[in-house]
């Protein structure tokens, strides 16, 4: 499969990552060699097979309605990269 | 001091009054400052370390402490510890500190074993020679020019250069057992949902699955045992009951073992690899047990279905690290959009944005059948035909890995040659069955090659059971 520029911008934006000119002309080439790769699925007969989608076998767990394990506000703020006393700060989102 | 095998030796020196859990952590913490050159500890705890090991010795004293008094472990740098950093060797969660302890660290200190410090591995355990770490790659104590294998480069390093008793490692394709092989010890991958995925940082949720990394089949069983379980926190975890695996005894009768014909007719197979595979075919044989070749169509889109499914599942738990609520953060971000991308891009390493791209590929409006939901559909077919297998046979045989440890850097040029690495070993997270891998060989370079063990799944005492009887054929 041919990899073009608006292909990658557009996983890219959906991604929520950039790459500028270099680092996409490296992903365009990687995922064409990846994308080659996996095409091997197309081989396999799948006809009638369902697709595997959980793992365990552990059906409907379920646990009294009570709150516990809750994060206090102090921990919560512990590991943001940017905080006030009460709050995470983030860039202002709303534009003037 | 002596490099012990299993804790049941500990105990006896600590019993004759020889060594001591303290004289332990120093022996260990004196081992990892002179072998700081191989880059595997990230961390070490070593006040905690030590003060912890008073209090163990007291407990030995005392005849109070629990079932892992005396043994020091260390965690891959993805498992969460409370009050301590964790990173999954990556640059996005930079000073992160965890808020709560994984259910297996919680199960470790309940029985008293002592956490010696957090070990490199590929960032967000993308990778299959521990070269993809912000901290760069662990090197191989048995060759440090070649790698340690990944993504638990480090865990498995740290028990074969002895720098701490057990590791705990996670394994969502390979990732326990092939550095195993490549650093020549064991490493334990238990049946998909058998050990609590809570605390874990999260890569590939349907497959991954945490595990001991050990000298000893009694270690290794002895570990598994105790993280495994039942767990609130992981809905998702079997309630399946733990049998006592550290008992497991080398088994009395004949078993009856399949080995998979394409695997070892691939010609990526090295062939000292194969040569001691097919003398140890023969050898069980000659012991009585009944060893035949099976056949195994999918051998060619193991690694795709694996690739197709790992990325989708990474894309999604990956979305988390947006740069607003915890890790890092751009300080180029000057709005929402960029605080987003720009911390991702900054923050995420190039294997780690590969596959959160191929991930968001496959998963993509146009694209999501014809690949994701494919890959689903050949999941099924590789589950069924392995349990078809496992119905007429106690156990699958195969290589641990096609090659031994390679040279640093050597395998970067493209991404598919380095997926290959795995091609053996991601079977069994396809599968959610359990596997270990065993250091059986060294190569004519005096490098350990590892041979894999599979069997169906919460067969986790036969697996270790028979692991001691082919562990007890090499000595």
């Amino acid at each position: 499969m041919k990899v073009d520029d608006k292909l990658v911008e557009h996983l890219a934006h959906l991604s929520r990552l950039e790459f500028d000119d270099v680092s996409k002309e490296k992903m365009k080439f990687d995922f064409e060699k990846i994308l080659d790769f996996v095409a091997k699925l197309d081989e396999v007969d799948t006809k009638g097979v369902e697709p595997l989608v959980y793992m365990s076998a552990e059906t409907n767990v379920l646990r009294e309605d009570k709150v516990k394990g809750e994060v206090s506000q102090k921990d919560a703020l512990q590991n943001a990269p940017k905080k006030d006393t009460d709050y995470i700060r983030i860039p202002k989102v709303i534009k003037n | 001091m002596k490099n012990f095998t299993s804790l049941s030796e500990i105990r006896e020196s600590i019993h004759s009054g020889s060594t001591s859990c303290q004289s332990l952590v120093d022996y260990y913490l004196e081992r990892i400052d002179k072998h700081k050159d191989l880059n595997i500890y990230i961390e070490v705890f070593t006040d905690e370390a030590i003060s912890r090991a008073k209090k163990v010795d007291e407990k030995l004293q005392a005849g109070t402490a629990g079932r892992l008094a005396g043994m020091v472990i260390a965690l891959k740098d993805n498992i969460c510890f409370e009050g301590h950093k964790v990173s999954a060797s990556s640059k996005i969660l930079e000073g992160f500190e965890s808020l709560y302890s994984a259910t297996v660290v919680e199960r470790l200190l309940k029985e008293d074993a002592i956490i010696i410090g957090r070990v490199n591995c590929d960032e967000f355990a993308m990778g299959s020679a521990n070269e993809t770490s912000t901290y760069g790659p662990v090197k191989n104590p048995c060759d440090p020019k070649t790698v340690a294998g990944g993504s638990s480069g480090g865990s498995a390093a740290a028990v074969a250069a002895d720098l701490c008793q057990v590791a705990l490692g996670s394994d969502t394709g390979g990732s326990i057992r092939q550095p195993a092989a490549f650093c020549g010890v064991i490493g334990m991958k238990p049946t998909y949902a058998r050990v609590s995925r809570f605390g874990l940082i999260a890569y590939a949720s349907s497959f991954d699955q945490i595990g001991p990394l050990a000298k000893s089949i009694e270690d290794a069983a002895l570990v598994t045992e105790i993280i495994a379980g039942v767990d609130p926190n992981d809905s998702t975890s079997s309630s399946v009951p733990v049998t006592p695996y550290s008992e497991a005894k080398i088994p009395s009768g004949k078993k009856k073992i399949a080995y998979l014909k394409e695997y070892i007719e691939s010609p990526g197979l090295n062939p000292e690899i194969k040569e001691n595979f097919l003398k140890l075919i023969s050898d069980l044989k000659a012991q009585g047990h009944i060893v035949e070749e099976q056949k195994f169509p999918y051998l060619d889109v193991i690694v795709p279905s694996y690739y197709v499914l790992t990325t989708a599942e990474a894309s999604s738990n990956l979305a988390r690290f947006d740069g607003a609520h915890y890790g890092y953060r751009s300080p180029n971000a000057h709005d929402i959009e960029s605080t987003y991308k720009l911390s991702r891009t900054e923050g995420f390493g190039e294997e780690v944005k590969r596959r959160i791209m191929l991930g968001t590929f496959v998963l993509s409006s146009g694209y999501y059948d014809a690949y994701y939901t494919k890959a689903q559909r050949v999941r099924r077919l590789i589950q069924d035909r392995t349990e078809e297998v496992l119905k007429n046979y106690d156990f699958i045989l195969m290589p641990t890995t096609p090659s031994t440890a390679f040279e640093i850097g050597v395998k970067n040029e493209d991404p598919t040659v380095v997926y290959l690495e795995d091609i053996y070993t991601v079977h069994a997270n396809l599968a959610g069955i359990p596997a270990i891998s065993l250091p059986l060989w060294k190569s004519s370079e005096n490098m350990p090659i590892g041979v894999q063990l599979m069997a169906a799944s919460f067969k986790e005492e036969e697996l270790f059971s028979f692991s001691k009887l082919l562990m007890n054929s090499k000595n």
